[in-house]
């Protein structure tokens, strides 16, 4: 059985698309040979600069005949069916086959379709995949219409068994497959021909070319690692910019150089990402004080001087572009010694957030309010998360963060430090932005809590109020991403806040930016006293009805015609509604990959105080435990059961049965038993309820259920005395109500 | 060029020279500058309309490009508001086109077997002219020395052939081979002529007086005018018709059409640089260019030199 080898010879491959280009070779060219009937023992793909390559060992050498029966007309029937069949089965008259069925005499035709070569199918699957390939982005060159990630050169394209290897005949857009590559480009530029995979790879490395990306990884990592060690260092681990430069080397050389003493001193950070970010250097610390001491670079060739040159060249580009940073670093800090970081944030009144939301000075403005507002919750000073809040975005207008912008928040806390400021409001300015993903670390220091959930919460009901919210793929200002932030702070922190307060007030704090330069000052005024009287009443509904009133109340208020109150009146709660049901789908996709049902989610959402979402997430994980236990399972059968019995009589009768049923009408005595039982269970539920005991709550359910179970088995709930119907139906509704006290077992599937 | 007859160039105008040679010898059409301010050599016609059509070309050519923003007084050793760029367009692009980039790096000096040259992803992308193609930037031992991109689209049309382009930052590449740390250091002619001139002999003043002007000085209400005057002046000169009553022949004015779109490009960077355009403005005078850039890009593909023949039409 042959082995199939192909390289497709390009110009050089964008690093990052490397290593999935090689996977889908694979795939697409395996996948493509089975379906055609090629199957094969094994298949690896491979990827350089240039060259993608894929080995598929033990191919058939042709794809098996395949025969096919079809079952015609019958037996004399007219010549034209007969002919019609002949054609579409392309077989002739003479081969059909006369055969017995229930229906008679029948004509069947055998098809054989025959194997092919294994070259035939190769060239066409290759030639589908090479027009068909997934490149995130593809070009074309010359004059041609071929489309490649970048301008392919030329095709290998060979089969190999024991008695040698044969070209597949292969052509497209004007390349014709050979046997023939060529090495590195500057070190083993001469073609040469190949028979094997092993021929391949061999006759690769003697001109120069490690095939295998992971080789060229793990060829790096050890030289840059022994090269640290023998110096006493080490080197900082980036898997992403290794498996990078892996690909931008087909021959890699580990060159390690000097920083220059003068950039040592710049924060570790600063040296790491403009080393990575321009460069594409590793850098190397020393494991005693932590800095930044030396760097590593790749090169891809190796030269006479052993580097010497190549090196100079970097440690030279390197100390332009240190010098740079050093510039922008002494400039910030000298800017922060004179004004401190409130005066480095001055500028950002300048700064547009958003054209609808204001600048970024407003935004802050904004945060400040809501930081001082949920100081309590979080248990930080509110003047100290105040003073956060004003100078945790203050590096979005320093020099060095308008050149790394990666480096936001790790500046600012590098500033805070300089102008004398808590360590806590320094952590601030690094973590209010965490956590950026599901899997980050979730900040938990008071201070930074607070400011990680105001800024959030402010972008939130910022971009609601202006109705600009996520749709389908689109999340311009990964909305999606901060409401997964505010819940992640609040569940890791075990914050007990009532979301809605938070969301109203800076709902309204924005309606009041967005229609203060139209609005009357009055105007003005009563939306500001909502605002108060929020922070006194929890609850936008009651604190709009207050003012309203108080402003009822007064002389002449210069309200306009009060549309706008009247507007601000309809909006809000709406808005506040929708955005806690966007932070209820983001806490459900958080919950299921911990392992919650939706439906289990649900049913405890339609609870209410579900804007309490570390309580929510409570109610869910007992219910969630409660029902996997046997107990839980067979009541929640139980209170189906119920529920669908005592919707169907309300529906039919048009009472609702809730009046309380009486123990004389108890007959039998199961049904005296579930009587008891709900009398014992009743107080636990509510004294567990009252406590936020869940699990109590669920286990007082747990001991209804032999009861209720019993009940049904016992009892006929629709008796033909009218009295004891109700009854026993008053009986189901209070089983009912104690369910769905503890969450609403309807939404629960099963 | 063998190694033991290898010579160092020895001043920036040799490194020019040494290009200009080598793309002739080559066979490209060796141009003069635009005679605008543009902001890169990609908008001399000569690359911007001529990668438009089906007509093969092939030019090279030192573009003086403005970029007001990158004024720094002539103090920055590599920041400059006025410098060369080397501009090469060859369409169709040839198979070789990367073997001959690297062979013009050795004809200015650089010794391949002491280099280490990478060609690093860098997709290129113009908004002002509507226009992107793929490529990279070439890094000679871990610095940028060229932009390397294969256009697939320009002013919105898509580029049938692709032209190759290549640009090359002279000031940058020549102090990289000359060995100097300072642009204003650089010998710009050769440094035992018997008048022997720097770099900053001839430019650090105008970077003073450019940068002053760019920065505080440049009337913005006159420029803003001047941006509409020249983009009501582009529009008015497509609305045209395109047969010539005078002439009494077919003559779309496609080149002083685009003369006016460069003329708002740059007027947009210098209002840029007196930050008198917000963020969001930004994006609208962007576009707006851009739409220009289009205008003009679809007039030429109406002309013989963008491919258009009677045959064509009939």
């Amino acid at each position: 059985m042959p082995d199939l080898l192909i390289e497709l010879f390009s110009e050089e491959i964008p690093a990052r698309m490397q290593a999935r280009a090689a996977d889908d070779l694979k795939k697409r060219m395996t996948d493509g040979l089975v379906e055609a009937g090629l199957t094969y023992a094994s298949a690896a793909g491979f990827s350089t600069p240039r060259r993608l390559a894929l080995t598929v060992e033990g191919l058939l050498g042709e794809s098996p005949t395949v025969k096919e029966e079809r079952k015609g007309p019958k037996v004399g029937a007219p010549d034209k069916a007969i002919e019609g069949f002949l054609r579409g089965a392309g077989v002739a008259r003479e081969n059909l086959e006369e055969r017995e069925t229930h229906k008679g005499a029948v004509y069947f035709a055998t098809i054989t379709k025959p194997g092919r070569p294994a070259a035939e199918i190769i060239a066409e699957v290759l030639e589908d995949v090479i027009r068909n390939f997934p490149w995130p982005k593809s070009m074309r060159w010359g004059a041609g219409s071929l489309r490649w990630v970048r301008p392919l050169h030329s095709v290998l394209c060979i089969l190999s068994d024991e008695g040698g290897a044969e070209v597949v005949p292969f052509e497209i857009d004007g390349i014709t497959a050979g046997d023939q590559t060529r090495g590195h480009r500057f070190m083993g530029p001469d073609t040469f021909s190949v028979t094997s995979f092993e021929d391949y790879t061999a006759k690769l490395k003697r001109a120069h070319v490690v095939l295998d990306a992971s080789e060229r990884a793990d060829h790096i990592w050890q030289d840059a690692t022994n090269m640290a060690f023998a110096q006493g260092l080490e080197v900082v681990e980036d898997r992403g910019l290794l498996a990078e430069v892996a690909g931008l080397v087909e021959w890699p050389v580990v060159l390690m150089g000097e920083i220059g003493e003068d950039f040592l001193r710049l924060p570790p950070e600063v040296l790491q990402t403009s080393m990575k970010e321009h460069q594409k250097f590793f850098s190397v610390r020393n494991p005693k004080t932590g800095r930044i001491e030396k760097f590593v670079t790749v090169a891809n060739r190796e030269t006479a001087d052993q580097g010497a040159t190549i090196l100079a060249g970097n440690q030279k580009v390197l100390a332009a572009r240190l010098s740079d940073a050093k510039f922008f670093w002494e400039n910030d800090v000298r800017a922060v010694h004179e004004a401190g970081l409130e005066g480095m944030a001055a500028p950002l009144a300048n700064v547009t957030f958003h054209n609808k939301l204001g600048s970024q000075a407003d935004r802050i403005a904004r945060i400040e309010s809501l930081a001082r507002a949920l100081a309590p919750v979080t248990g930080a000073d509110a003047d100290e998360a105040a003073l956060a809040a004003r100078v945790v975005k203050a590096d979005l207008s320093s020099e060095m963060v308008y050149e790394f912008p990666e480096l936001q928040g790790i500046m600012a806390r590098y500033y805070a430090l300089e102008a004398g400021l808590s360590p806590a409001v320094a952590d601030a300015c690094r973590d209010h932005y965490s956590p950026l993903g599901p899997s980050d670390d979730v900040p938990s220091d008071p201070v930074a809590v607070t400011v990680a959930l105001a800024d959030k919460l402010d972008t939130l009901a910022g971009f609601w109020a202006i109705d600009e919210k996520p749709t389908g793929s689109k999340d311009p200002y990964a909305l999606r991403r901060a409401a997964l932030g505010v819940t992640r702070l609040i569940l890791t922190n075990n914050l007990a806040m009532n979301l809605d307060r938070f969301i109203d007030a800076q709902l309204v704090l924005h309606k009041i930016e967005l229609n203060a330069p139209d609005a009357k000052d009055a105007e003005i005024k009563a939306l500001r006293d909502i605002l108060d009287e929020i922070a006194d009443h929890g609850v936008f509904g009651a604190a709009f009805r207050t003012v309203i009133d108080k402003l009822d109340g007064e002389d002449e208020p210069d309200t306009g015609d009060g549309s706008l109150l009247r507007s601000v009146g309809d909006a809000v709660p709406d808005i506040s509604t929708d955005l806690l049901a966007f932070f209820h789908d983001r806490l459900k996709v958080f919950l299921r990959d911990q392992g919650i049902r939706h439906d289990v989610i649900d049913a405890c959402i339609a609870m209410p105080g579900n804007d309490d979402l570390a309580l929510l997430v409570k109610r869910a994980e007992a219910l969630e435990a409660f029902l996997r236990t046997e107990d839980g399972e067979n009541l929640l059968q139980g209170f189906k059961r119920a529920n669908n019995i005592l919707t169907q009589a309300e529906e039919k009768d048009g009472v609702e049965y809730s009046f309380g049923a009486d123990l004389k009408f108890a007959e039998d005595d199961a049904e005296k038993a579930l009587f008891a039982a709900l009398a014992e269970a009743e107080p636990r539920i509510e004294a567990a309820m009252e406590t936020q005991d869940f699990a109590g709550a669920m286990s007082a359910l747990a001991g209804l259920r032999s009861s209720v179970d019993g009940f049904f088995e016992a009892v006929q709930v629709n008796a033909e005395n009218e009295v004891l119907r109700r009854n026993r139906l008053n009986l189901l509704s209070q089983i009912r109500k104690a369910c769905l006290a503890v969450a609403d077992l309807r939404r629960v599937e099963g | 060029m063998t190694g033991d007859t290898f010579r160092k160039p020895r001043s920036f105008q040799e490194i020019i020279l040494r290009l200009q040679n080598y793309w002739a010898d080559k066979g490209c059409a060796i141009m003069q500058p635009y005679d605008m301010e543009v902001g890169a050599g990609t908008f001399h016609p000569a690359t911007t309309l001529r990668s438009l059509g089906s007509k093969p070309w092939a030019a090279a050519y030192v573009q003086p490009s403005r970029r007001p923003t990158d004024g720094r007084y002539g103090e920055n050793p590599n920041r400059l508001q006025h410098y060369y760029q080397y501009q090469v367009l060859i369409k169709p692009s040839p198979p070789d086109l990367q073997a001959l980039y690297l062979g013009s790096l050795e004809a200015i000096g650089i010794d391949m077997d002491l280099h280490d040259i990478r060609f690093v992803e860098d997709d290129w992308e113009s908004p002002t002219l509507g226009a992107w193609g793929l490529g990279w930037e070439v890094w000679c031992d871990g610095m940028e020395v060229s932009q390397f991109t294969y256009f697939q689209q320009v002013g919105g049309h898509d580029c049938h052939p692709v032209s190759g382009e290549l640009t090359y930052g002279l000031e940058r590449l020549a102090m990289y081979v000359l060995g100097i740390d300072h642009v204003m250091d650089m010998p710009f002619n050769d440094p035992d002529a018997p008048i022997a001139l720097r770099y900053g002999d001839v430019f650090r003043q105008t970077e003073q007086e450019y940068s002053r002007w760019n920065f505080d000085v440049a009337d913005t209400d006159v420029l803003l005018r001047h941006f509409e005057e020249a983009e009501a002046e582009c529009a008015r000169i497509l609305e045209q018709t395109a047969q010539d009553p005078k002439m009494d022949q077919r003559i779309i004015m496609a080149h002083p059409a685009y003369d006016q779109c460069i003329k708002a490009s740059h007027i947009f960077n210098l209002l840029d640089a007196r930050g008198v355009i917000s963020v969001t403005e930004r994006q609208a005078y962007i576009g707006r260019v851009r739409a220009l850039a289009k205008l003009c890009a679809d007039a030429f593909v109406q002309t013989e030199a963008g491919g258009w023949t009677p045959e064509a039409v009939a």
